[in-house]
């Protein structure tokens, strides 16, 4: 197998994955195109590990934890945003502006 | 020896019943008050065995004692470098260590090998005669009693600690275990947090009965008592560190436990916060003696090193001074002692459990399980005054003063506690290790007594402890309370032949100080006077409230009455045991009995552990003593039930000087003014106005100092250079500005994915400026 | 759902044998490959919330069967029970909760597509060229992997590789390993704060 088919794919998902959180409105699906981001970057940890030793696995995993904990901080925010205001549309989040 | 192996089983019981009560506790008839009591109950006999387990064992003259490796014959392997050595080769190593010892104090270097490398061993004895002479005259005590103890050879046998261990984790080459160590001191708190526990859970099934958290409650009673016994097991530093947290964390649940009032939850968070302040002094303190000893957390490896001279005296200096500021937290000694008042907020009962047996007396017991360190850091023997002897004495002395302007009767005693940890952390700085523990032993019973008699007076008047407004004539109607709560008061006050009679008698005489006491380990003149100041204020504070809680009129509302089996049957077994515990040490020979003498078989003797000498009993100091506890009785008695020293009646209202000191008093020394107004307020108010300040001033009059700078050289510009092509530029780069601001104000548009999208493409490209210019 | 891991495991394994020329792990790969794409696109594009959650369930599980494929077999299982068993529940909880549209609906997209097209193909254009023009045709050599964990001694062959990730853990990266579980609780303690209702 090649190194870089596993590496391509995992661009492209990352590609994917920035797509949809620019794009999407909703705040839980943004949540889910941020796990395809962070799942593309565990490819590459992983591939990279067959080449330098099995510290990319060990922080694959790390990834995989923290990934779970920031799901859950996120939707907690989503659910605070949504209780708020009766809706997790990012859009209407523009208090930002200058 | 099944139960010293097995002595792990005794927090897990505590710990199994704290779960159980949490998941199954609400189905059962008594809300799982029942699992507690059946726990506890079980854990005290389990302790109880073990104790006669001990006793026999420090007797058994059967074993060698002879040497390191008989003496550490029962360390697990891999629990203690030291302990492994001395098994394989025979002999203490300390080479390692002083590898790890800094800079170097000659003396105590050149001190440490030769004793160690003889140490016990009788026929070294000789030899460590010649060295040790060199020893400059603070260590001169110590060393020449560690040498009569060599030659005295056959009849010097040192006391064979149990520890077991397993691996809890391992980093790199250092591995961390964690296990039991069974010795004197572990075996005495063992039965006195078992037993004060067992006690306060009966008393507690009838004080909170009808609690809206009574589960809730029992099971961190039970987890409090678990994390109590997994710290005095402790068989290093850091499983020390992990109960000492713990208990940390049950006080703030238990204190906190009626959190709904914000004094409660306030006093429960003060009390954790302070404790924060003095666990980076122990956290610091456990990492310079893990260094010191060879990295190593062995409570074993730290005393050996410290007690054979192995560390250098500064390093153990700085360490034992940190974890003076632990103890000055989690023991309540003076100026980090304000949390232990507040946290009357919580249960009764609580109190009792924290202010005997676990939460303050892990201070005591931290020193005491470490005590070479601060034997040979503070330099105690031969010297005749140090840090923490200081810190105690001057926390006995004004814990008791606080005490007497208190009208809540849980305050009274809360200083009361505060004032006699003092004693004991005084009696460990003088050296009278076996007087800190014999009072710690004695002083358990009587103050849980105190304070289960307080609750069960406030379970009568309508759970107000105001004894003051509504105490008073109680003397009849509870009898029993009254009883029992007056032999713990003589006691406190250290009236013959009640426990702390004993146990006092013995810390004063160890200050060395009294004319005609001998076999004291220095003379701590200031000590002796300071701890009479205090045990005379004692006796009068206590006979304080008994007088406003039972005698006198009633003044409170509604029908007091004695209250249930379920409190006054703990107060009698408690007072029972306060009354006799001084038996446990009494100063004579008792002939064929002494082998159960508390000194016996609760201090270390040996490798590990300084050798301490005892003061001897002195009639004229035990009758003085009781002299000053009467008088100060008898001063508190003519006080209030004769109206004697009219004159004083009422002074603080019209002497100034007299109202000055009152309100220092009330104030508690205005710590708390301190703590909040001054250096909060410090921080928050002049500190930010200064910085605001400076920020203004000082930063702000640079910039106008710049602008200005830049003004003027723009003046000068403006009229010497040529107007018109500057202002043209200038004009254009204006028009420039101004419409890359209106194009980029275009993207400021507030929304977050926009911005994302841009950082993504700022990135790519980024990324792709670097491909190319590397790849 | 055992008998695929069972499968693939197999597929790994005879990866190994020969790492040049190994059609099936290939063949794996690429139907694998060929259905996350397909179900990335779908989840940023379908107009069903819920839909959306399904097809992320393919990704995560195409993600574990591509470490399958590399060998990392801890990482794989771990990967099916937190993504699949934990995050997909996590998030269709979150879709109920926030009582998102369970249909189709139709503005689940904002006006930035353009932006997002571009940005996405921007990243894919650099990283894509990145990686072609640094590893190329490089093949990935298991071989040499095994014989750098020490895997070709019989000795500590035993532990196989999830043995040298648990060396890896709780050795070298002990330190780290302690900071992510502070960093859970304090995730967990944030999560009941923000999300509770008072």
């Amino acid at each position: 197998m090649l190194l870089n088919q596993f590496l391509l794919l995992s661009a492209i998902l990352f590609c994917i994955g920035v797509y949809g959180v620019i794009v999407r409105r909703n705040g839980v699906l943004v949540l889910m195109s941020i796990e395809i981001i962070l799942n593309a970057v565990n490819i590459n940890l992983v591939v990279f590990s067959t080449y330098w030793g099995i510290g990319g696995q060990v922080f694959a995993l790390f990834i995989i934890s923290i990934a779970a904990a920031e799901v859950g901080v996120g939707l907690a925010i989503v659910l605070l945003i949504y209780r708020n205001r009766r809706s997790i549309d990012i859009d209407e989040l523009d208090e930002l502006k200058g | 020896m099944w139960f010293f192996r097995n002595v792990w089983i005794v927090p897990a019981l505590m710990a199994l019943s704290a779960v159980l009560i949490l998941f199954f506790g609400k189905r059962l008839p008594r809300k799982g008050s029942e699992i507690g009591l059946l726990f506890v109950g079980l854990s005290l006999v389990f302790s109880l065995l073990t104790a006669g387990a001990w006793l026999g064992w420090v007797d058994d003259d059967e074993g060698p004692t002879q040497g390191a490796a008989a003496t550490f014959s029962e360390v697990d392997e891999n629990c203690s470098n030291l302990a492994d050595e001395a098994r394989a080769g025979g002999e203490l190593d300390l080479d390692a260590t002083e590898a790890g010892d800094h800079g170097g104090d000659e003396t105590a270097a050149g001190a440490a090998s030769t004793t160690v490398t003889g140490g016990p061993d009788a026929t070294a004895g000789p030899d460590v005669v010649a060295p040790a002479s060199g020893v400059p005259p603070g260590e001169g005590e110590s060393a020449s009693a560690a040498v009569a103890a060599a030659e005295e050879g056959e009849e010097y046998s040192s006391t064979r600690p149990i520890v077991s261990c397993v691996a809890w984790f391992g980093s790199g080459d250092t591995s961390i275990s964690i296990g039991t160590m069974v010795d004197g001191p572990s075996v005495l708190m063992l039965v006195v947090v078992t037993i004060i526990s067992l006690l306060v859970h009966v008393f507690s099934t009838d004080y909170v009965k009808g609690d809206r958290r009574y589960t809730h409650y029992f099971a961190f009673l039970s987890l409090f008592t678990a994390s109590m016994l997994f710290f005095v097991l402790s068989e290093n530093t850091l499983q020390m560190i992990v109960g000492w947290e713990l208990v940390g964390v049950c006080s703030f649940a238990l204190i906190g436990h009626w959190w709904e009032e914000k004094p409660n939850s306030d006093a429960a968070l003060k009390a954790f916060i302070t404790n924060r302040v003095g666990d980076v002094g122990l956290l610091v303190g456990v990492i310079i003696l893990f260094f010191a000893a060879g990295k190593s957390f062995s409570i074993l490896d730290i005393n050996i090193a410290a007690a054979e001279g192995a560390i250098n005296q500064g390093v153990l200096l700085i360490a034992s001074l940190c974890l003076i500021a632990a103890v000055m937290s989690k023991s309540g000694q003076f100026i980090l002692h304000t949390w232990l008042p507040d946290a009357m907020a919580g249960p009764t009962p609580v109190s009792a459990l924290i202010h005997a047996a676990t939460m303050v007396v892990a201070g005591i017991y931290m020193v005491a399980r470490l005590y070479p360190v601060f034997w040979e850091g503070l330099s105690i023997p031969g010297s005749s005054i140090n840090a923490l002897a200081m810190v105690g004495a001057v926390t006995a002395l004004f814990g008791a003063l606080l005490a007497f302007v208190q009208k809540d009767i849980k305050k009274v005693l809360a200083y009361s506690t505060v004032s006699q940890l003092g004693f004991m952390v005084t009696s460990l700085g003088i050296g009278a290790w076996t007087a800190a523990m014999f009072h710690l032993f004695t002083h358990a019973f009587f103050k849980a007594t105190l304070f289960l008699g307080a609750g069960s007076l406030s379970h009568a008047c309508h759970h107000s402890f105001n004894m003051v407004d509504d105490m008073g004539g109680l003397r009849k109607i509870m009898p029993k309370t009254f009883w029992t709560y007056l032999i713990a008061t003589g006691a406190l006050a250290g009236i013959f032949p009640l426990s702390g009679f004993w146990s006092k008698d013995e810390i004063l005489a160890g200050t060395g100080s009294f004319p005609g006491t001998s076999g004291a380990n220095g003379e701590y003149h200031l000590m002796l006077i300071m701890l009479l100041l205090a045990a005379f204020c004692t006796a009068a504070y206590m006979t304080r409230t008994i007088w406003y809680a039972f005698y006198g009129e009633f003044r409170g509302h509604g029908h007091p009455h004695e209250s249930g089996p379920a409190i006054t049957i703990p107060l009698i077994i408690l007072a029972t045991l306060g009354a006799i515990a001084g038996l446990a040490n009494l100063p004579f020979n008792l002939g064929p009995m002494e082998k159960y003498r508390f000194e016996h078989f609760v201090e270390p003797v040996g490798l590990y552990f300084p050798s301490l000498s005892h003061a001897d009993f002195h009639p004229v100091l035990a009758v003085f003593s009781v002299a000053v506890g009467l008088s100060g009785i008898a001063a508190a008695y003519f006080y209030y039930w004769k109206g004697a020293f009219a004159p004083l009646q009422g002074l603080s209202e019209r002497n100034k000087a007299a109202a000055w000191g009152k309100n220092v008093l009330v104030n508690k020394y205005y710590f708390d003014w301190l703590y909040t107004t001054v250096i909060v307020g410090f921080v928050k108010g002049p500190l930010a106005r200064a910085a605001n300040w400076a920020n203004q001033h000082v930063l702000d009059g640079v910039v106008n100092g710049v602008g200005r700078g830049s003004a003027a050289t723009g003046k000068w510009v403006y009229d010497n250079v040529d107007q018109k092509v500057v202002d043209g530029a200038v004009n254009t780069s204006a028009a420039a500005s101004g419409g890359a601001g209106g194009v980029l104000r275009l993207i400021q548009t507030g929304r977050v994915q926009q911005y994302a999208a841009l950082f993504f493409v700022a990135a790519a490209v980024l990324t792709g400026v670097f491909v190319v210019l590397v790849g | 759902m055992t008998g695929l891991v069972a499968l693939l495991a197999q597929v790994g394994t005879e990866a190994q044998v020969d790492t040049t020329f190994d059609v099936p792990a290939n063949v794996v790969f690429a139907v694998t490959a060929v259905f996350m794409i397909v179900a990335a696109l779908r989840v940023v594009t379908t107009k069903n919330i819920v839909h959306a959650a399904l097809w992320l369930i393919i990704v995560l599980g195409g993600v574990g069967v591509q470490y399958l494929l590399l060998q990392a077999e801890f990482v794989a299982v771990t990967q099916f029970l937190v993504y699949l068993g934990a995050i997909v529940v996590l998030i269709l909880f979150g879709v109920m909760l926030t009582r998102a549209p369970l249909g189709v609906s139709t503005d689940l997209d904002n006006d930035l597509k353009p932006l997002g097209i571009g940005a996405g193909l921007v990243l894919a254009v650099v990283m894509g060229f990145a990686l072609i023009q640094s590893f190329g045709a490089d093949q990935l050599d298991f071989r040499a992997y095994d014989s750098a964990l020490g895997l070709d001694d019989p000795q500590t062959a035993a532990a196989g590789r999830t043995g040298a990730v648990a060396d890896g853990i709780f050795g070298q990266y002990l330190i780290p390993f302690e900071m992510i579980s502070v960093l859970l609780l304090a995730a967990l303690i944030g999560a009941i704060v923000l999300a509770r209702r008072d």
